[in-house]
């Protein structure tokens, strides 16, 4: 199946992460992130009963653009704007001395998180780490009443007891494998592909 | 990057890292709990064998913010005061398993000195009248804010003039501030009486002028340096009004400045000497705006120093 070298849309029913596949593979095309954007914001909505008190705060760097692309679908939906921020977890990683001194990412959060419902929005859920990070950096900004976690890819594989509320789409991958999600916004082109293991370019959550 | 003992060890793209950061960092202030967890279990010393109020105390809130574990040692009250040398405190507190050390001595090199002899990351913070580069960077932290006003995402001062006026002999301020705008493109304007430029200026990237009313309407920031009493033996101006004559920021003076300019002083001021009350309190006045970028800029050098791996 794999070795053509060129991109293309992996077909629904097949399982990514066959043995010997040493190049990158398209899982996702702009469509269907767009319709994965969609459906998760429809279902937050539905979750919360409406936009009252939502607060939709994106992991830097992909999960901010991602965050921004839920509230407008919100504002579509219910004609509302949902406070869209930024929340950077890099000083609150449980890696930092395991490597050289990371950059440090934007933390905007528009509004006070006390007693709103907080959605984390991110581009792939994997250890779950990063987001035990964003839990404790949102604890140091106040005690909102309820977080959720948005994910636009889930690829398995964790490390500490957290899931996703909303997922955009379930890739199983395997533990080498590196997730590649790219947004217009950052990368120029709507792609999420698996890269083989052995090159990754930027740690995944 | 593992000591900070010298503005000229950063290039610009590590001097903006440091801001950028320093401008995340200075968020903490205003949150529910002002504590990041990114220094958790390191230890931090502040080694002052000088005084020092704002430096000392916002290294430690610095430290503290970060949640490293912070710990102060005076000279006066300590081994120091008798007759410990600088070698056997600064090896004492390294073998007690510190992974900083922060250093004011009133010897020029002696940060650079230590650095040599134990394992810790070293923060030069004030040596003689040689650097002060957490100054520095705060200074320009505070200037770049203050032209950013006009040009939102300005990182160099290319086209910048910054006049530092009075004591430049003794001053590690000039000195780290010199090195620091020159990396940043700024034109710094030194401005003094002759007996108070230090020899072989000449060689520094700098203007130098002794009339402080001809620079005035051109420079962009107007950065004040104390008189330092403490240093002022030598007989390097006749009495204290003469100079505030040639060389204070009066308030007929404050009509000189260019419109947009505005008033740094490193601190503290001898009100009435080097600045007028009218100049510290006007509204182009960036003093305490310094002050607040001191605990930004420091938890920004602490963590690029010690948030890594070793």
């Amino acid at each position: 199946m794999s070795g053509t070298g060129m991109p293309q849309a992996w077909p629904e029913d097949a399982r990514p992460g066959v043995a010997g596949s040493v190049t990158s593979r398209v899982v996702m095309e702009a469509d269907q992130i767009a319709r994965a954007c969609a459906r998760m914001a429809h279902q937050i909505l539905e979750a919360n009963r409406g936009a009252d008190g939502l607060v939709l705060l994106g992991i830097p760097t992909r999960g901010v653009p991602l965050a921004h692309r839920l509230a407008k679908v919100m504002d579509e939906i219910e004609g509302v704007r949902v406070p869209v921020g930024a929340l950077d977890v890099t000083m609150y990683r449980d890696d930092l001395r395991r490597q050289p001194t990371r950059a440090v990412g934007r933390t905007d959060v528009p509004v006070e998180v006390e007693g709103s419902t907080v959605v984390l929005v991110d581009d792939v859920l994997y250890s779950g780490r990063t987001v035990r990070a964003a839990l404790d950096a949102l604890g140091d900004l106040g005690r909102p009443r309820v977080v959720r976690l948005a994910v636009l890819v889930d690829r398995g594989h964790r490390e500490l007891p957290i899931r996703a509320d909303h997922v955009g789409r379930d890739i199983p991958t395997r533990t080498g494998e590196h997730v590649s999600v790219r947004l217009t916004e950052l990368d120029g082109i709507d792609q999420v592909s698996i890269e083989p293991a052995g090159n990754p370019d930027h740690g995944e959550a | 990057m593992r000591h900070l003992l010298s503005a000229a060890d950063l290039d610009q793209p590590q001097i903006t890292e440091i801001l950028d950061l320093a401008e995340e960092m200075s968020l903490v202030q205003g949150r529910a709990v002002k504590k990041l967890p990114a220094l958790r279990g390191r230890t931090v010393v502040n080694l002052f064998f000088e005084d020092s109020t704002r430096t000392r105390s916002s290294f430690e809130i610095a430290g503290k913010w970060l949640s490293a574990d912070v710990i102060n040692i005076s000279a006066k009250g300590s081994s120091v005061s008798k007759g410990e040398s600088l070698r056997d405190t600064v090896l004492t507190v390294a073998a007690m398993g510190v992974d900083a050390l922060v250093i004011r001595h009133h010897a020029s090199g002696a940060p650079w000195q230590a650095s040599r002899w134990i394992d810790a990351h070293v923060l030069n913070a004030g040596d003689g009248t040689h650097e002060h580069p957490t100054q520095a960077l705060l200074d320009a932290f505070t200037i770049r804010r203050h032209f950013r006003h006009f040009v939102p995402d300005l990182s160099s001062f290319e086209g910048k003039t910054v006049a530092i006026v009075g004591d430049i002999t003794h001053s590690r301020v000039a000195r780290s501030n010199v090195l620091l705008l020159n990396t940043l493109g700024a034109e710094v304007i030194l401005v003094a009486p002759p007996t108070l430029l230090p020899a072989g200026i000449d060689s520094w990237p700098v203007l130098v002028c002794t009339d402080f009313d001809q620079v005035l309407p051109h420079a962009d920031i107007v950065m004040m340096l104390r008189v330092q009493r403490e240093r002022m033996s030598g007989g390097y101006f006749p009495t204290p009004r003469e100079y505030t004559i040639g060389y204070g920021l009066t308030r007929p003076r404050l009509e000189l400045m260019k419109p947009g300019a505005a008033i740094c002083h490193p601190g503290p001021m001898n009100r009435g000497l080097e600045i007028s009350a009218d100049a510290a309190d006007a509204a182009n006045s960036l003093i305490l705006d310094q002050v607040a970028a001191g605990v930004s800029v420091r938890m920004s050098v602490l963590y690029e120093l010690l948030g890594g791996a070793e």
